[in-house]
């Protein structure tokens, strides 16, 4: 094979894949009204990814909450502005940090284990099964697991930021001694609820259709082994992180070029 | 774990999700702070607005009464027409003023009003007519380094003659 045709080759083969990724993000997306008849189905996934999800959530965004707080004071301290910390450390939380690392740790508490789960299921031949059935799996399986992830990442990033003020609260206002009042009149007078709270909110719907798609689109298409389950699972790491990092600094420049 | 149990958990999840949002809408942004609900328009035409931003606050004796709504230029006048909220509960008298201040040496800038003595008050919709516009830094440092440099010109011509005085 000349290099000239190699490169054909690679390239037709990227846009056959990403065809058929967009091909299945439109049959899922038909399969939600069905998906939606049967609600009971989507709040059990809910509970599994959203409820499950919940402990290491709050535990990373107080952890994150500490530590910024505690190295903004050291930095702020030296210019007289200690209770400016709060608005950093809410912003920071509530347009980047809160999205972008709930995103992260729901590929990896979230994501990982939904797309060994429809791997499994698939390497079983569960789905094939329930087609002879005439059962759609796509509605009966997947939507119910794609809508869950929708609903719960949102409030899984929103809780982050909030937990994480509460640190930076703990912090700074318990342990160091900043001024309380000044803590959140501060943050209270510089953080708009719908160009900084409603865009990140925004943001973490974004990644969480990426996530659940990405987990959800490795699971379907693994290979019946074991080690086919093991590459998808590792790949939708992978993907789902390198995609929250991009769109995330595509939603940033789009949101808040303007100051 | 039954039926019921899950969903009692997933309706406790997203209740926190929503306890979570009210506590980032309420406590940590400025939602509850000042909403444009009651409040009046107030307009001000400023021959420079300097580095004023739409929501910078309103202020009369230091005290937050409003918020800036928008900033257009007036094509006619080019000047810069920016549109105030005011809380309906505080009352300016027909001759106020409004100026363009700044918070602290480098920080925001904001708008002062200052209350006339006029019987009549300001309704919605009124224009505010004495303004005073933004100090920019840049004028007020040309400005200073040229008063500098015409008293440096004026005091050089007197200099050369004592020298040349006692030579006759």
């Amino acid at each position: 094979m000349n290099p000239l045709q190699a490169l054909g080759a690679r390239t037709l083969q990227v846009l056959r894949s990403l065809g058929h990724a967009a091909l299945f993000f439109v049959e899922l997306l038909q399969a939600i009204p069905a998906s939606l008849r049967r609600f009971g189905l989507v709040v059990v996934q809910i509970h599994a990814i959203g409820n499950l999800s919940l402990i290491i959530i709050l535990a990373s965004g107080l952890a994150v909450g500490f530590v910024l707080a505690l190295q903004l004071y050291y930095a702020l301290v030296t210019y007289g502005a200690a209770e400016s910390l709060g608005l950093i450390v809410n912003l920071s939380l509530v347009r980047e940090l809160g999205p972008v690392v709930t995103g992260l740790l729901f590929a990896g508490r979230a994501g990982t284990s939904l797309t060994a789960e429809i791997g499994l299921m698939k390497a079983g031949e569960q789905l094939a099964a329930m087609e002879l059935m005439a059962i759609d799996p796509k509605s009966r399986v997947l939507a119910p697991r794609f809508l869950a992830g929708i609903v719960s990442m949102p409030i899984l990033a929103i809780l982050f930021s909030a937990i994480g003020i509460l640190g930076a609260y703990v912090v700074a206002v318990l342990l160091i001694g900043v001024d309380a009042g000044n803590f959140w009149s501060i943050m209270q007078s510089k953080v708009d609820v719908w160009r900084d709270v409603a865009n990140g909110i925004v943001k973490s719907f974004v990644f969480g259709v990426i996530c659940t798609f990405v987990a959800l689109y490795q699971g379907h298409e693994t290979e019946a082994t074991p080690e086919g389950v093991a590459y998808a699972t590792t790949r939708t790491v992978v993907i789902s992180s390198l995609a929250v990092l991009g769109m995330d600094f595509v939603l940033t420049a789009l949101m808040f070029s303007t100051p | 774990m039954g039926k019921r149990g899950i969903e009692t958990l997933v309706g406790l999840f997203v209740l926190l999700g929503m306890l979570g949002l009210l506590f980032l809408a309420l406590k940590a942004a400025n939602l509850a702070s000042f909403s444009g609900g009651d409040s009046y328009t107030l307009l001000a035409k400023f021959d420079n607005i300097g580095g004023l931003k739409v929501r910078a606050p309103v202020r009369s004796a230091g005290v937050t009464v409003g918020r800036v709504a928008s900033i257009t230029l007036d094509a006619k006048t080019y000047q810069g027409v920016v549109r105030l909220e005011v809380d309906r509960t505080v009352v300016f008298p027909k001759d106020s003023s409004a100026r363009i201040l700044t918070a602290g040496l480098l920080g925001d800038q904001y708008i002062g009003l200052e209350p006339g003595a006029d019987e009549k008050n300001l309704g919605a919709g009124d224009t505010i007519t004495q303004t005073q516009s933004a100090v920019v830094l840049e004028s007020l440092i040309s400005q200073f380094l040229f008063n500098k440099a015409a008293d440096a010109g004026s005091a050089a011509p007197p200099s050369p003659p004592p020298p040349a005085a006692p030579k006759k």
